[in-house]
């Protein structure tokens, strides 16, 4: 199981690969569409993503609710510690 | 009274060399751009491993690296000769002009190279993993899009998709806006990047490409007596039309005019030309009558010229049957025999090739002529490039489908 601070890492590391941002820009409280200056299609792709690289799946619900970085490591930790006590 | 359009600006991407400059060199060079095919592994179960591919394209001279993977190939080929076409204008489209200026690119294919990436991802990943660009990275109309996103052109905007016609109707379509007066500027063209397995194989299967695996360079002979079929090739082409007033107004360099325009149908096969050249006959006719004009006052004509047995004899054939004795006299000349066949943008650079050849009073030749065919007896500017003074160039496009277009350029006269 990873840590809080290698999701963060990771999460980080695909976010400024799909956006081509330098790692350091990219802050927990960074928006995704106000902030890092994706589109819609950016987001979807960036779930899309995350869902390949944690092995897990963020239903459309969950998605709507991800509006920062910090947010999608939190939901990530949330579902990885769910699915490790279950 | 119909208003006159004239030439500012090309763009061009193809297998000899991304850029304008590079490809027309190249071309008065008498280069081949075909060889294997680089990007895929073809396996010896292919039967045809050899194609003109772009070299040395830089997409990021002119994208974002972010949005790459939102543009197919082809896109980021028009993206790329756009900026080039509207560099040599000297034109940016401003605000209070806007809509004025129309987008007019289209493609044979999309994005085909995606599609059969996708493709495998749903059968080895599954639906969940398509990428959510997908569509609109692959979609036919998606060059016209992009390059109406990122020029703020918000005029007409539509992209032809008529196989092989396609770069010329669009021109040409674009040429009869502008005519008319429902827009002043357009950036008009055909883009095509689609050398993958499953098109070679394709292709291939309809037996319309050269299998000569072991001679790349030499398997595009346009006209030639051992020709055997074309080469797919891949690229850009785009011009920037204007009518005349507002060239003049703007101060621009007018680099030709554009004054004739036919298109039509074979109504006859999908993919063969009617056997008595009707349909190339009548486009030619029609585009010389658009252009209030007689045939002997044509000095060179790019022809579509493709390398396959039919379409060189065909086409010849109908030469002979619109210009009479001045077939003869005419320069011809197919660049396919080194860019290879551009499918959707063939019709784009090869109006850039008009364009060029009026520019510079130089004729790029047919290479690998070699082998007279007694069917193929016009003058094709075998093997060498010829100085001669152009002034009127017309540019042949056959599709599949039986679609047929023909452009007319002149030397700007005032």
């Amino acid at each position: 199981m990873q840590d809080h601070r290698e999701i963060e890492q990771k999460v980080v590391q695909i976010i400024a690969e799909q956006l081509d941002k330098d790692p350091t820009q990219i802050r927990m409280e960074s928006r995704f569409i106000e902030d890092l200056g994706a589109d819609s299609l950016d987001v979807m792709q960036i779930v899309m993503n995350l869902e390949e690289a944690f092995g897990i799946q963020i239903s459309e619900e969950d998605t709507e609710k991800i509006r920062t970085v910090g947010d999608a490591v939190q939901f990530i930790a949330q579902y990885m510690s769910r699915s490790a006590s279950a | 009274m119909t208003r006159r359009v004239v030439v500012t600006g090309i763009g061009m991407v193809t297998p000899l060399h991304p850029t304008t400059e590079g490809s027309w060199e190249a071309l008065v060079a008498g280069q081949s751009g075909v060889g294997y095919v680089t990007r895929y592994e073809l396996g010896e179960d292919f039967p045809v491993r050899i194609a003109a591919e772009v070299k040395g394209f830089d997409p990021l001279l002119y994208i974002d690296k972010k949005d790459l993977r939102k543009m197919d190939l082809f896109i980021q080929y028009a993206v790329a000769a756009t900026e080039q076409a509207l560099e040599m204008a000297r034109y940016r489209v401003r605000p209070e002009e806007a809509d004025r200026v129309a987008v007019i690119v289209g493609s044979g294919i999309g994005g085909f190279p995606m599609i059969e990436e996708m493709h495998k991802t749903l059968l080895e990943k599954g639906p969940r993993r398509i990428w959510p660009a997908f569509i609109p990275a692959v979609i036919v109309n998606m060059a016209a899009g992009v390059i109406s996103i990122r020029t703020g052109a918000k005029g007409p905007n539509v992209a032809p998709c008529t196989a092989c016609s396609t770069g010329a109707h669009a021109i040409g379509d674009a040429f009869k806006l502008i005519q008319r007066g429902a827009a002043d500027v357009a950036i008009a063209g055909g883009s095509e990047a689609a050398i993958t397995p499953l098109a070679i194989a394709g292709f291939a299967a309809m037996h319309a490409l050269s299998t000569r695996n072991d001679a790349p360079e030499k398997a595009s002979r346009p006209f030639d007596a051992q020709r055997d079929g074309f080469v797919m090739g891949e690229g850009a082409g785009i011009l920037i039309l204007e009518s005349l007033e507002h060239a003049l107004d703007r101060g621009a360099d007018i680099l030709c005019e554009l004054v004739g325009y036919g298109l039509n149908s074979d109504a006859y096969h999908i993919t063969a030309p009617c056997a008595d050249g009707d349909g190339a006959i009548r486009v030619m006719r029609m585009a010389l009558q658009d252009a209030r004009m007689a045939p002997e006052e044509v000095d060179y004509i790019n022809a579509h010229g493709t390398s396959t047995p039919l379409n060189d004899k065909i086409e010849t054939l109908a030469i002979k049957a619109v210009f009479g004795d001045h077939a003869w006299k005419l320069a011809i000349s197919s660049t396919k025999s080194m860019m290879g066949h551009l499918l959707g943008a063939a019709g784009g650079v090869e109006a850039a090739v008009c364009v060029l050849a009026i520019c510079h009073g130089v004729i790029p030749p047919t290479i690998n002529y070699e082998y007279p065919d007694p069917e193929c007896d016009l003058d094709y500017v075998p093997n060498q490039a010829r100085r001669r003074d152009v002034r009127v160039a017309m540019t042949n496009s056959f599709g599949f489908g039986g679609t047929n277009a023909c452009l007319i350029f002149k030397r700007y006269e005032d």
